[in-house]
C-alpha cells in the first residue's frame, strides 16, 4: 500500500478523473469514486515534501528488500564469500577501510551494507507478515464483536482490554517464549520467522479490533444493512460485502502505523536475543551484535544498522500519519 | 409457484395484510451488574402494545403519530426486521410473524421496504446498478448478467433515472434521486406490498411532492399496496386511503382519510389536526398541543392519553379503552367518545 503513491507518477492521474467522468458509459474501468478520492489524496501527497521524502525512503527500503540479492554487494548468508580476515573493518573512507565494504564489516567479515540490506529484508518481511496477521485477526474479531454484540462483544473486548494493559513487547515476549517452549525448537531453527510473526501479530490485533468494532457498530445500524436484511441476505454476507468495505478506511491507516511498530518490535525481540539468530540477522540482531563491540571502538557495527532502522521506522510512521490526515474528511 | 393457487381466495377477500394484537417490547434494562448492584428493576419498553389493523389490496394505509409512538417499529415488524413479542401478522391469510428463515424467503420477495434516510439506505461503496441488482441476485430472479443489466435499466427507468446512472455511486446523486434508487431497489423483486418508513421526511418539500407522485404512479402501474409511515399530516392526507393514528404504541383511531381529516373523533387526533395551519384563516377555536409524550417505559395507566386529554375523567385513568366503531366508519379507542362525553367537534373545512 505504502509505495503506491510513490510509484504512480503524480502528473497525469491528478487531472484525469475530472475530465473523463462525463460521457463514456462503459469505459470507466475501476471506480470513479475511488479515483476521485485518490486524486484528493494524491493532491495532499504532492503538497507535502516530508511525505514525498518518506514515501521515497520507504519505497527504497522495500525495493532494496525485494531485490536484495541483486542490490547488495555481497551475500552475507553465503559462507563461501565470507572471509574472517575481513572482519571488523571500518567504513571505506576511514583508515584501514576497504572499498569492497562501504560501511565496513562486522566481527565475522560480513559487509555491514549487505547485512543491512538483507537485514531490512527480514525485518520488513516479518513486519508485513505480522501486520497482515494482526489485521486479519483484529478486523475479524472486531467485525464479530461489533455486529453480533452482547456476550460475544463483551468477551472479546474484555480480552482486548486485558491484553492492552500489558506492554506490547511483553505480550510478544510471552507468546514468543511459550511458542519456543511448546515447539522445542533451537533458536537457529527456521521456525524463528514464524514464531516472530505469530508473537508480534497476536500482540497487535487489539488496535484493529477496537477500531473496527466501533465503525462496525456505526455501520450496522445504518439503513442499508436493514435493506439487505429485508431482502434476506445472510448476516455473514452482510458483514463481508456491506460492512467490511465501509470499515476498511481506518484499518489501512492503522496498518501503516503498525508496520513501523511491528518492525520495531521485531528489532526489540531480536535485540533481546529471542528473535532472529545471528546467522540470519534482522536489523535488530545486527544492532544486538554491534552493541557488543560499541565500547571497543567498532562503532560502525551498531550505528549503521541502528540508523537504518530509525530511518525506516520514521519514514513509515510519517507515511502513516499523512495517510491518517489525508483520509480524514474533517481535516481536508 | 404453489402460492399463486393459494392467493385466489385472498384476492376475493381483498385484505392483504391483517395485523392482530401486534406487540413488540424491548428490554432496555441497565446491564446486569448495574441492576444487581444498584437494585434497579428490569425495564421494558412497550414500543408497540397490541395494535390491530387491516390493509386491503391496492390501498395506502398510513400510520401517523408523534416521534417515539412506535410507527417505525410497526414497519420493521411487518418486514421481519423485528420479531413480534405478541400478536400475528397475516399476509394474504398466512401468519408470517413466526416463520423461519427458509419459510420467510418467498414472503420477503413480495414484502419490501423503502427507508427514511436516503443517505444511509444505500451502501456508499456499491455502484447503483449493484444496489438495485442485489434483490435480483438474492432471490435468483435474473441469473444472466445481461438479464440483470436489462432489468436494472428497466427499474431505473421506472423511477425516472437513466440506465447509465447505474454506473455511478450513491454520493453522486441528490437526496431525491437517492430515494428513487431506493424505490427502484424495493421494486426489483416485483413486490406486492411496500412498507414506506417516512420516505420523504429527509427531503426538501419540492422533492417530497415528486417522490410522492412517483410512488402514486407506481402504485397504480403495479397494483402495489402501501403501508405508509409518517409524522407529516400534510403528506399523509395527500397519499392515504385510510389512516391509523398511533399514540404510545397503541392505535387510537383508524378511519378513512377523508373522514379522519374532516371529522376526527379521538381527542388526540383532533389535537394533531389542529396543528395544521389552514390558508382560509377560519379563526376556529383550536385545541393547542399541550403536554409532552409521556415516557413509554412508564406509560400512564388506563388510556395512555389521559394526562393530556381535556375530556379525561376517572374512568380514563383506570380502564384501558377498547376500540368502538362509529357511524362514520372510523374506529376510535376512547371512553369519552363511547359515552358521548367528547363532543362531535367542528367539522374542519376542506383545505
Amino acid at each position: 500500500m505504502v509505495e503506491v503513491p510513490a510509484t504512480q507518477s503524480r502528473g497525469p492521474s491528478a487531472s484525469e478523473p475530472g475530465l473523463h467522468s462525463a460521457p463514456d458509459p462503459g469505459a470507466r474501468a475501476t471506480g470513479l469514486w475511488s479515483r476521485l478520492r485518490d486524486s484528493d489524496v494524491l493532491y495532499s501527497f504532492s503538497r507535502s515534501p516530508i511525505t514525498i521524502t518518506a514515501a521515497i525512503v520507504t519505497a527504497l527500503f522495500i525495493l532494496c528488500a525485494i531485490f536484495a540479492p541483486v542490490v547488495a554487494p555481497h551475500n552475507p548468508f553465503d559462507m563461501a564469500t565470507i572471509d574472517l580476515m575481513d572482519s571488523s573493518m571500518p567504513p571505506a573512507w576511514m583508515e584501514g577501510g576497504d572499498s569492497r565494504f562501504l560501511l565496513g564489516t562486522d566481527d565475522q567479515g560480513r559487509g555491514i551494507l549487505s547485512t543491512i540490506i538483507f537485514g531490512s529484508r527480514i525485518s520488513l518481511l516479518i513486519g508485513f507478515a505480522s501486520v497482515v496477521l494482526a489485521t486479519v485477526l483484529g478486523v475479524g474479531l472486531g467485525l464479530l464483536s461489533g455486529f453480533v454484540g452482547g456476550v460475544v462483544d463483551a468477551f472479546i473486548m474484555r480480552v482486548a482490554e486485558i491484553q492492552l494493559s500489558f506492554p506490547v513487547i511483553l505480550t510478544a515476549l510471552l507468546i514468543d517464549g511459550v511458542l519456543r517452549g511448546v515447539l522445542q525448537v533451537e533458536k537457529s531453527g527456521e521456525l524463528a520467522y514464524w514464531i516472530l510473526i505469530l508473537s508480534i501479530g497476536i500482540s497487535n490485533w487489539v488496535q484493529f479490533a477496537r477500531t473496527v468494532r466501533g465503525s462496525t457498530m456505526v455501520e450496522r445500524s445504518k439503513e442499508y444493512v436493514q435493506a439487505a436484511q429485508v431482502i434476506g441476505i445472510r448476516s455473514s454476507m452482510i458483514v463481508l460485502r456491506h460492512i467490511l468495505p465501509n470499515v476498511m478506511g481506518p484499518v489501512l491507516v492503522i496498518a501503516t502505523i503498525q508496520l513501523a511498530v511491528a518492525v520495531l518490535s521485531e528489532a526489540t525481540l531480536s535485540f533481546l536475543g529471542v528473535g532472529m539468530p545471528p546467522t540470519e540477522p534482522s536489523l535488530g540482531t545486527l544492532i544486538q551484535i554491534g552493541n557488543d563491540y560499541l565500547f571497543s571502538g567498532e562503532w560502525w557495527m551498531v550505528i549503521f544498522p541502528g540508523s537504518a532502522l530509525a530511518i525506516l521506522v520514521l519514514a513509515v510512521n510519517l507515511l502513516g500519519d499523512w495517510l491518517r490526515d489525508a483520509l480524514n474528511p474533517r481535516l481536508r | 409457484m404453489p402460492e399463486a393457487v393459494e392467493n385466489k381466495p385472498a384476492e376475493n377477500v381483498k385484505t392483504v395484510m391483517q395485523v392482530k394484537g401486534l406487540a413488540r417490547y424491548f428490554d432496555v434494562s441497565p446491564p446486569l451488574l448495574n441492576r444487581i448492584l444498584e437494585r434497579l428493576p428490569k425495564q421494558i419498553l412497550k414500543a408497540v402494545d397490541g395494535i390491530d389493523f387491516e390493509i386491503t389490496k391496492g390501498e395506502t394505509f398510513s400510520l401517523v403519530g408523534e416521534s417515539g409512538c412506535g410507527k417505525s417499529t410497526v414497519a420493521r415488524l411487518i418486514v421481519g426486521l423485528y420479531r413480534p413479542s405478541a400478536g400475528s401478522i397475516e399476509f394474504e391469510g398466512r401468519d408470517i410473524s413466526g416463520l423461519s428463515r427458509a419459510e420467510m424467503a418467498p414472503m420477503r420477495r413480495r414484502l419490501q421496504m423503502i427507508f427514511q434516510d436516503p443517505y444511509a439506505s444505500l451502501n456508499p461503496r456499491w455502484r447503483v446498478r449493484d444496489i438495485v441488482a442485489e434483490p435480483l441476485r438474492a432471490f435468483g430472479l435474473e441469473t444472466t448478467s445481461s438479464g440483470i443489466e436489462r432489468r436494472v435499466g428497466e427499474l431505473l427507468s421506472y423511477v425516472k433515472l437513466a440506465a447509465a446512472d447505474g454506473e455511478k455511486y450513491p454520493h453522486e446523486f441528490s437526496g431525491g434521486q437517492r430515494q428513487r434508487i431506493s424505490i427502484a431497489r424495493a421494486l426489483a423483486s416485483k413486490p406486492d406490498f411496500l412498507v414506506c418508513d417516512e420516505p420523504t421526511s429527509a427531503l426538501d418539500v419540492s422533492v417530497q411532492a415528486q417522490i410522492l407522485n412517483l410512488m402514486k404512479d407506481l402504485q397504480r402501474e403495479f397494483g402495489l399496496t402501501y403501508l405508509f409511515i409518517s409524522h407529516n399530516l400534510a403528506v399523509v392526507s395527500h397519499v392515504s386511503d385510510r389512516v391509523g393514528v398511533m399514540y404510545l404504541g397503541r392505535l387510537v383511531e383508524v378511519a378513512p382519510a377523508s373522514t379522519l381529516f374532516r371529522a376526527p373523533r379521538h381527542p388526540y387526533t383532533r389535537m394533531l389536526l389542529d396543528t395544521i395551519p389552514d390558508l382560509s384563516m377560519s379563526g376556529r377555536d383550536r385545541m393547542p398541543v399541550s403536554g409532552e409524550v409521556p415516557n413509554p417505559i412508564t406509560p400512564p395507566s388506563g388510556c395512555t392519553f389521559h394526562p393530556r386529554c381535556p375530556f379525561a375523567n376517572d374512568r380514563c385513568k383506570r380502564e384501558i379503552p377498547l376500540p368502538i366503531e362509529t357511524p362514520h366508519g372510523s374506529r376510535v379507542t376512547c371512553h369519552g367518545v363511547e359515552e358521548g362525553r367528547v363532543p362531535e367537534g367542528p367539522v374542519i373545512p376542506n383545505r
